[in-house]
């Protein structure tokens, strides 16, 4: 049975492409067969980040419209052949994906594969309510910064509201992912800590993924498995994630990224 | 010594938290629902009115928000002359 898992949060710029193709990446390296959605329509992303970029030939909406058929637009990511991505369009008006169309395509990846991973827009507009809609599971992604508090706590009410769960009654089962967080600047109290998030939120955690230069660098490299991989600090923290978004019960830690003489200097700098 | 000093005074973080645990607390979309008032008040009307008579201007339905949680205060004027029926009638 497929399940379909929207990786969200209101906010922009805190990591849900990023988090996707992580996430996407090492379930699919556990043998899942796994797709990654690109729902951002006119500012896609996905596909840079997953290194995919001039592989795109067609997208959700040539597919949501018939244009082309399903097998035609998915991409397989050369690393992992378990994972593939549906790349969202990056001309069209986002008017163009119609809820009909995406109930259709999400029903059709279901059939395909094991975990479908939609990457939402920022915002609470049309792109991000149709990539939610039909979500079993929720991954909000947060920062530990007032803003982004406060738009998730937005993004987790319409996930109890404008949801196909919601909407049956259901519900949509969320679990937060705190990126960019920072614990030395957290144990000094000038950054919100894990606690005060969970406490703020109520919803469980489902991962810390540290502040790393890794994340830019495997963006840069447009490699999701950087970050999917026993090699980095945050790619141990993702691979964590997706085992506990796959049911394993894995204690949760704190990711160090600083260590010795460096922590001892950025506390004398605050 | 110096960094004591300056763990003594109130965390950016500590603002933070208290000032997003108000807000939140407004914005909640169950709290903030227009009409919440006027269905509890409409519902929990009918259920004693099912067993009393009460008029509708001495009903009081008032909500308020703390940080944590929130107060709903149900005030109701039972004219005595039913409060005591009611008595004699139990």
């Amino acid at each position: 049975m497929a399940k379909v898992v929207v990786v969200t949060s209101g906010k922009g710029g805190v990591g849900k492409t990023t988090s996707t193709a992580a996430l996407g990446a090492a379930l699919a390296q556990a043998g899942q067969h796994v797709v990654v959605v690109d729902f951002d329509v006119g500012l896609r992303n996905l596909d840079l980040v997953m290194g995919a970029e001039r592989r795109v030939v067609y997208d959700l909406i040539n597919v949501v419209q018939g244009v082309a058929r399903l097998p035609q637009a998915l991409i397989r990511d050369k690393r992992v052949d378990t994972l593939s991505l549906l790349p969202a369009s990056q001309t069209r008006d986002k008017e163009a994906l119609t809820e009909p169309g995406v109930a259709r395509v999400i029903a059709e990846l279901r059939e395909k594969f094991d975990w479908v991973i939609c990457d939402s827009p920022a915002g609470i507009e049309r792109g991000a309510t149709l990539a939610m809609r039909h979500a079993d599971a929720a991954v909000i992604v947060v920062n530990p910064e007032v803003s982004s508090v406060r738009d998730s706590d937005r993004i987790i009410g319409l996930l109890d509201a404008k949801t196909v769960k919601a909407e049956r009654g259901e519900s949509v089962d969320k679990a937060l992912l705190i990126t960019r967080y920072d614990p030395a600047r957290a144990a000094r109290g000038e950054m919100l800590n894990i606690e005060d998030v969970l406490e703020i939120l109520s919803v469980p955690l489902l991962g810390i993924i540290p502040e790393s230069e890794d994340v830019l660098r495997a963006s840069n490299l447009g490699s999701p498995t950087l970050l999917s991989s026993d090699a980095t600090v945050p790619g141990r923290a993702y691979l964590d994630a997706a085992k506990r978004l796959n049911g394993e019960k894995v204690p949760i830690t704190i990711p160090s990224v600083k260590k010795g003489i460096f922590r001892l200097f950025a506390r004398r700098a605050a | 010594m110096r960094f004591s000093l300056l763990r003594r005074r109130r965390s950016t973080a500590a603002v933070a938290r208290e000032r997003l645990q108000v807000l939140l607390a407004h914005e909640r979309p169950l709290l903030a629902r227009p009409d919440l008032l006027v269905t509890l008040r409409e519902d929990i009307m009918g259920v004693i009115a099912k067993h009393v008579k009460i008029e509708t201007g001495r009903v009081r339905v008032k909500l308020d928000h703390g940080d944590t949680v929130s107060i709903l205060e149900i005030d109701i004027e039972i004219p005595n002359a039913f409060a005591s029926a009611l008595a004699f009638g139990s």
